[in-house]
């Protein structure tokens, strides 16, 4: 892939006089110049509500608002009335558990989850279980550290209403069949949520390919701002099901009594939406769509597979999920024996490098691991193969001060 | 400051009064739960003098380090004194400990007061 390093001002500074490696874009990515010129442009010179002014200012920032919808659409090979922006992907989720709960869950009902979901897939459905008196089921991982289908089909029955599952494991990397998971849960009439939060920016993702009812994924982690993500679902489930917030542009018809919503997506999108935000993530995704997706999934994987190999070779070092960098998205979690991992992140510091260390909001999956956290490095379309490299001999420096 | 300083490479790789009492006065355990650091710090007190002392527990170099030390700070010092001792003290002793990593650091210091709670010394005057 070209190099595109310049376009990130961050990575110009330092970090206590080193150059800034960072390898921790699975809890946020970088931002490009013009993901920031965008938002700030939108400020200077087109701010105003949207979708309610008479006046050509509100018109211009509503047609901003639009473009980025179609933008995010045109990405996932999506229809834009299907594309509903939201805070991130807890809150899609969080949402989605709500309402779709409300329309579609009740007493011995049961919902089907992974040991590989992050709290944000998890304890939503926890919540809804608990209101509706439902049954949470989760599947299991193999030795491999993939999701154990033949217990996925074990447990998946006539009762499954709610399939939740990631795309991407932000643990071990796994990347998780899910047209296959779509064609069985489809099977017995369940209904399947996808957590893309992984995925969406590492990958292709069309989500007529994928099958599934329901997407969420963030616009932080796919080099757009903070505060802006997206709920994708499929049009007649949307029509269906009802709001999660109310107020604002979700509103048709309003008595003292009574209220009638309007059509989706904006049945969805309550109050005063991210509105630069979202004119910021279109511009992500135009940075993305202009690199390829195709392009940036093999340039990770080339990182991932190097990260992999140098990780594999010391022996000093635990890998969790698979090895196969093509079984894998762009984030990789281990351990150094007998060192714990905020160690390592701490005299990774030292040296510059960023790297994450902790249970990842992951602790179900850490618990069946045997360890209480990992580190994690995670790549990107700026991180480089010596930045890898650094990574790996800056290890071996952790190793001798505290290990053996 | 380099957060390891050769102190606490030293206490992580060669822990002082590590291992358990055959018979404690007190024996409690504490833990920093997302972190996963369990402290586990038994006293025997003769005279109102805290006169052996094992730690035992698992954790990051920081946690570790400071359990080990700290073991040595209280060693042969009267119940009195221990009540007086200030979580500066121990981070003084540390060489100091950057901000994300205090819990880390601090974690001895609460088993601590939660020991000298279990013996019944009450709590250092003007403490909140």
């Amino acid at each position: 892939m070209k190099d595109v390093r310049a376009d990130f001002p961050i990575l110009a500074r330092g970090v206590g006089g080193r150059p800034l490696v960072y390898l921790d874009s699975a809890a946020t990515s970088q931002k490009p110049r013009v993901v920031i010129e965008a938002e700030a442009r939108f400020y200077r010179e087109a701010n105003a509500n949207v979708h309610r002014g008479l006046y050509a200012l509100s018109v211009g920032a509503t047609e901003l608002y639009e473009g980025a919808r179609r933008k995010v659409a045109a990405f996932i090979g999506a229809a834009p009335e299907e594309v509903i922006f939201t805070r991130g992907t807890t809150e899609s989720l969080n949402a989605l558990a709500y309402s779709l709960g409300e329309a579609r869950v009740g007493p011995g009902d049961e919902i089907l989850v992974t040991v590989m979901e992050h709290h944000a897939n998890l304890v939503p459905w926890q919540l809804l279980a608990q209101r509706k008196g439902a049954r949470l089921l989760a599947v299991g991982i193999t030795p491999e550290g993939e999701l154990d289908l033949e217990e996925f089909k074990r447990k998946l029955s006539s009762r499954t209403r709610i399939v939740a599952v990631t795309h991407v494991s932000n643990v071990l990397g796994t990347v998780n069949p899910i047209p296959e998971i779509s064609r069985m849960a489809h099977a017995v009439g369940a209904t399947v949520v996808v957590d893309a939060a992984q995925s969406v920016p590492h990958m292709a993702v069309r989500v007529e390919e994928l099958g599934c009812d329901f997407l969420a994924f963030s616009g932080h982690k796919m080099l757009g701002p903070t505060g802006i993500g997206v709920l994708w679902g499929k049009r007649e489930l949307l029509e269906e099901l009802p709001p999660f917030l109310t107020g604002g542009e979700m509103i048709r018809e309003v008595w003292i009594d009574r209220a009638t919503w309007n059509d989706p997506p904006y049945k969805f999108e309550a109050g005063t939406p991210p509105i630069a935000q979202a004119v910021g993530l279109g511009a992500a995704v135009d940075y993305l769509a202009e690199l390829g997706m195709d392009e940036v999934r093999r340039h990770e994987e080339e990182l991932v597979a190097l990260a992999l190999e140098g990780l594999l070779a010391r022996d000093y070092v635990e890998v969790y999920g698979p090895v196969d960098p093509d079984a894998r998205g762009g984030v990789v979690a281990f351990n150094l024996r007998g060192i714990h991992p905020h160690d390592v992140a701490t005299l990774l510091d030292q040296e510059g490098i960023a790297i994450r260390a902790g249970h990842h909001c992951a602790q179900p999956l850490h618990r069946l691991l045997g360890v209480p956290a990992s580190c994690r490095v995670s790549v990107y379309v700026y991180n480089t193969a010596d930045e890898v490299k650094l990574f790996l001999e800056a290890l071996d420096r952790v190793w001798e001060s505290l290990g053996g | 400051m380099s957060p390891y300083e050769d102190l606490i490479i030293d206490h992580w790789r060669n822990p002082r009064n590590k291992g358990t009492l055959p018979d404690p006065d007190v024996d409690v355990t504490e833990a920093n739960v997302p972190c996963g650091d369990v402290l586990r710090l038994q006293l025997k007190v003769r005279d109102g003098v805290a006169e052996d002392v094992r730690f035992d527990g698992r954790g990051c170099a920081i946690s570790m380090a400071s359990a080990s030390l700290l073991t040595e700070m209280i060693k042969g010092k009267k119940l009195e004194e221990l009540r007086e001792m200030r979580e500066e003290d121990l981070l003084d002793a540390l060489g100091g400990v950057i901000k994300p990593r205090l819990k880390c650091a601090l974690l001895p210091y609460r088993t601590l007061r939660k020991a000298l709670q279990a013996l019944g010394v009450r709590e250092r005057s003007g403490s909140p």
